[in-house]
């Protein structure tokens, strides 16, 4: 063999897929699927009311020049019960809250904030997941900071946490 | 029968909670037109599945695939090229959510070299062929 | 106490394997080497040792013995018999039990049988193997110990996962693990060669059934595999390129390339270093595979036990064999002479397109499967799925089948294509008439199915050419097990065409008395029924499938398992000679119309894809059988054995 460097290369093959395994075995894997809509507007929908008694949800609603949260729940998800309380102390922070509801009822949604309170100036009933596929969101709970001027500015995957309530406070403030 | 009635209503509940929303009506039914339908299931075929991950929404039993599958027909019975609905999807949920990268930017590479490693494989491969006899 | 038996056998059996390994070194190193006598029984003592404790564990789940951990966490008392057995390998010890089992019981058959290698290269093949068992020993006794006790004995146990409660499943695990353990063995003749550089048509020999086997293995676990996923996962899909399957497809590609590679070293003498090469790369690969499958870093659709502690394990013995092998390799190879010559029109030219084919596909699979890996450690999350292999793979896919038609009808050394030029020009004939009747019969079909069905029809004549002009009772059986592997190559690529190009859908939600159309087919849904099973309930719907008079029965079920709690769909499959009416039954219409989701497809000839893998591996099989019934019947005296 005159090119004595080519046998060498399966060995260099091995140490780069070594490296690559352990990489991934070193590095968390990362399974959620963020959202491709940050930093873009809020795409247009206009979502019935998910509930008697709390307004629809329009995109043009939340685009009043005040920052706000989006909460994505539904009522048959389990960690949006967790979350429920951490809503409330951003609520008492001066934050205003609206909502969208998963392939939800009337009725479970009432059900939901007569046992968990009612953080939410205006909550949408998404019952086929449309909106949901527009925001790029890829399940429940999430929650997104809207600009004043509609602009989707961040996203948060899973419940909201103890710890997670001063950031987004952060994020709210920052966008004023 | 009757004694079987509670564990008929127990699997009318999926295991997994996805709610009680109505399927979308696109999600589990075909496309009236076969050209569009065809074009449908190439398309769903070729899109990740956001809740399971590791299946094409074509494949999934997911509310979030039925969504997608039901966005999918729609956008294709109202004249949409699958390219664009693909884009559509992309601008939504990055990249990760087709099965086939774009042959630039990172996925470059994916497409490059299986014509790399070809031409590779039969230069070294050459040396092994004489004239002599 | 059988538990404590079996662990200390397994102590025991590590020990003999240090024995083989440090013998092997002693006689390497050039010295004395009072140890090298000792070699050979070691083997022998590791096989008895391993296979008494792969028993133990056996037995610790026949009669249930709920005070082991592994059988308390991976059987039930009320689990039928047969999958209370496969428990002991429905799980990652016992798997792993399994291949230390199999492989120990191999090293001391090689001890025993294997006559046509010289003593030195021999001894050198059983300290490697001696080597890579200790790495799987340490596995076993200090990360997955299957003997580990439970205080205090559960009353019940906790059950097996559902998916894998079932007879296809319970075997083809096993069976893809017998194919890793065969191509160890490959790997171990190969270092062995190597070190003792006696890489000739003797090793290659000693080798060939070891790979034959591991491949026959390897070709009936993946087939299985993909019927199971067929009927299982509920979609009608049969190959979805998930990095589980890519896992298992990795190491018969390189099987098969070495298999090919392998015959042209034993019966020509050449292709000396990439034969090592490819043993190598096969072993490494099966390695690969089980850490993919195991540690869980790449998301798959396959359910199975993830562990990353393990799967890190299995990559340190991983990167540990096959970069200490691969040095070997730099560092010796350029010692092992140059094969015999031969020109590109040869039956060995063929082989060699055989080998580049297989080895871009391969390198292609590994490629796309690792990518999304390599792009999230560059910052960016990507896909890679079914459209990029279809799309990178079937191309070469079809060269490798035009080299089919022309490869096994060549002489070896060297040949003109114009000898065979009646055959090239009925190949051409078969192509183009066949690929203009798949069109005329579906205009829409795309490219890639016309091409693989009009392919697979000249390869369905050309696979049997290789018998003509000769006397076919002393025509020797690998010859047929030849002819009737590549047949199943054809049988196998038709039916994967015919059902990528012509299969039909029709999705639908019915109420009982409400019917669906498919293909000429009618459909009833008569009811929808509760069942109960040993560990599940499920809804089954009746219905009656109805076409030219004839009607059947089909029953798809939506199962709910408990223990843990896991639903699948039991599809229904009605076989024809032509292909397969599969129906699934879905979820209910969350409207509440008292509708049904109902699937349908009517995928023709679907079912050759896997009797063609049957007849690929039952090839395989005669072949195996020919080549111990000739080296039984007489040594085989080569001329290039004295050089």
């Amino acid at each position: 063999m005159n090119r004595p460097w080519l046998l060498w290369i399966p060995l260099a093959v091995v140490a780069f897929i070594g490296g690559l395994a352990i990489y991934g075995l070193a590095v968390p894997k990362d399974d959620q699927v963020h959202s491709a809509m940050i930093g873009k507007k809020l795409p247009a929908f206009a979502l019935p009311a998910a509930t008697a008694g709390v307004p629809a949800l329009s995109n043009t609603d939340m685009a009043d020049g005040k920052p706000r949260l989006l909460n994505i729940f539904a009522s048959w998800c389990l960690p949006c019960k967790a979350e429920a309380p951490h809503l409330e102390t951003l609520k008492a922070a001066g934050i205003e809250i609206d909502a969208i509801a998963i392939r939800d009822k009337p009725e479970d949604v009432a059900a939901f904030l007569a046992e968990f309170g009612n953080p939410f100036r205006r909550i949408g009933s998404d019952s086929e997941m449309a909106v949901q596929l527009m925001l790029g969101s890829s399940g429940v709970p999430e929650t997104y900071v809207i600009g004043g001027d509609g602009t989707i500015l961040f996203q948060h995957i899973g419940d909201i946490r103890a710890e997670h309530v001063p950031m987004l406070i952060e994020k709210v403030n920052a966008a004023r | 029968m009757r004694a079987f009635a509670p564990i008929l209503l127990a699997l009318s509940v999926p295991v997994f909670a996805q709610g009680s929303g109505p399927t979308p009506p696109m999600a589990n039914q075909q496309l009236a037109d076969p050209t569009q339908e065809a074009q449908a299931m190439r398309l769903m075929h070729s899109l990740r599945c956001i809740q399971c991950q590791g299946q094409s929404i074509a494949d999934s039993d997911a509310a979030m695939a039925a969504t997608m599958r039901a966005q999918v027909r729609q956008q294709i019975a109202a004249g949409e090229k699958p390219q664009a609905i693909r884009s559509w999807m992309i601008d939504r949920y990055g990249e990760w959510v087709s099965f086939e990268p774009d042959m630039k930017g990172a996925g470059l590479l994916l497409w490059v070299a299986p014509f790399f490693i070809f031409v590779a494989s039969i230069w070294l491969a050459r040396g092994l062929f004489r004239r002599r006899s | 106490m059988i538990a404590e038996a079996g662990l200390a056998a397994l102590w025991l059996a590590a020990a003999m394997a240090l024995l083989q390994f440090v013998g092997g070194l002693t006689l390497l190193r050039g010295g004395a080497g009072q140890l090298v006598p000792l070699i050979k029984p070691a083997a022998y003592v590791q096989g008895a040792l391993c296979a008494f404790a792969f028993f133990a564990l056996m037995w610790l789940f026949y009669v249930t013995d709920l005070s082991v951990l592994l059988v308390a966490s991976n059987s039930h008392i009320d689990k039928p018999m047969i999958f209370k057995l496969a428990g002991t390998w429905g799980n990652h010890e016992g798997s792993m039990l399994l291949w230390v089992a199999v492989l120990s019981v191999s090293g001391a058959a090689i001890a025993f049988f294997e006559k046509r290698i010289d003593a030195k290269t021999l001894h050198a093949t059983l300290a490697v193997q001696g080597f890579i068992a200790l790495g799987f020993f340490a596995f076993l006794l200090f990360a997955s110990n299957p003997f580990e006790r439970l205080e205090p004995a559960p009353l019940e146990g906790a059950g097996l996962n559902p998916l894998l409660q079932d007879v296809g499943l319970a075997f083809h695990p096993p069976t893809l693990y017998m194919g890793y353990v065969g191509l160890s063995i490959a790997f171990s003749f190969a270092v062995g060669a190597l070190l003792t550089n006696q890489a000739g048509p003797a090793f290659a020999r000693a080798m060939r059934p070891w790979v034959l086997a591991a491949w026959i293995f390897l070709t009936i676990g993946i087939a299985a595999g993909s019927y199971w996923a067929y009927y299982e996962l509920g979609w009608g899909g049969w190959w979805f390129w998930d990095p589980v399957e890519n896992a298992s497809l990795m190491p018969w590609l390189a099987a098969t390339a070495l298999l090919h590679s392998v015959s042209v070293l034993a019966t020509r003498n050449a292709l000396r270093a990439w034969t090592i090469m490819l043993a190598l790369v096969a072993f490494a690969m099966s390695m690969a595979g089980t850490f993919l499958v195991r540690s869980g870093i790449l998301t798959s659709v396959h359910a199975f036990a993830v562990d990353p502690e393990r799967g890190a394990f299995i990559l340190a013995l991983m990167l540990i064999y096959t970069s200490i092998a691969f040095v070997i390799f730099a560092l010796r190879i350029g010692a092992v002479k140059q094969g015999e010559p031969f020109q590109l029109v040869s039956r060995e030219g063929g082989i060699v397109a055989n080998n580049i084919f297989l080895s871009v596909i391969l390198a292609i699979v590994l490629i796309g499967t690792l990518y999304p890996l390599a792009a999230e450690a560059m910052g960016d999350k990507i896909s890679v799925g079914p459209p990029y292999f279809n799309k990178a793979t079937v191309p070469v896919m079809l060269l490798l089948m035009v080299a089919l038609l022309i490869g096994p009808m060549l002489r070896w050394r060297r040949d003109a294509l114009m000898r065979i030029k009646y055959w090239l020009i009925g190949a051409a004939a078969i192509l183009i008439c066949g690929g203009l009747a798949a069109w005329k019969l579906a205009p829409d079909t795309r490219l890639f199915p016309l091409l693989g069905i009009a392919l697979s029809l000249a390869l369905a004549v050309a696979a049997w050419l290789p018998l003509r002009g000769r006397k076919l009772l002393r025509t020797p059986l690998p010859i047929f097990g030849m002819v009737i592997a590549h047949f199943g190559i054809a049988v196998s690529v038709f039916g994967m065409a015919s059902e990528s190009g012509f299969s039909k859908e029709t999705l639908t939600a019915l109420a009982p008395g409400e019917s669906a159309e498919i293909s000429g087919w009618k459909v009833k849904l008569d009811d929808v029924k509760p069942v109960v099973g040993d560990n599940w309930v499920a809804v089954e719907g009746e219905m009656v499938a109805s076409k030219n008079g004839g009607t059947f029965m089909l029953r798809p079920q939506s199962r709910q398992f408990f223990k843990p709690e896991m639903q699948t769909s039991e599809a229904a499959l009605l076989t024809r000679w032509n292909g397969q009416l599969y129906a699934v039954i879905a979820q209910p219409n969350q409207e509440g119309d008292g509708r049904w989701q109902v699937r349908l497809w009517w995928k023709p000839f679907v079912t050759f894809i896997w009797y063609g893998g049957i007849l690929i591996a039952l090839g395989g099989t005669i072949s195996l059988f020919g080549r111990m019934f000739r080296r039984a019947k007489k040594p085989a005296i080569n001329k290039w054995e004295r050089a």
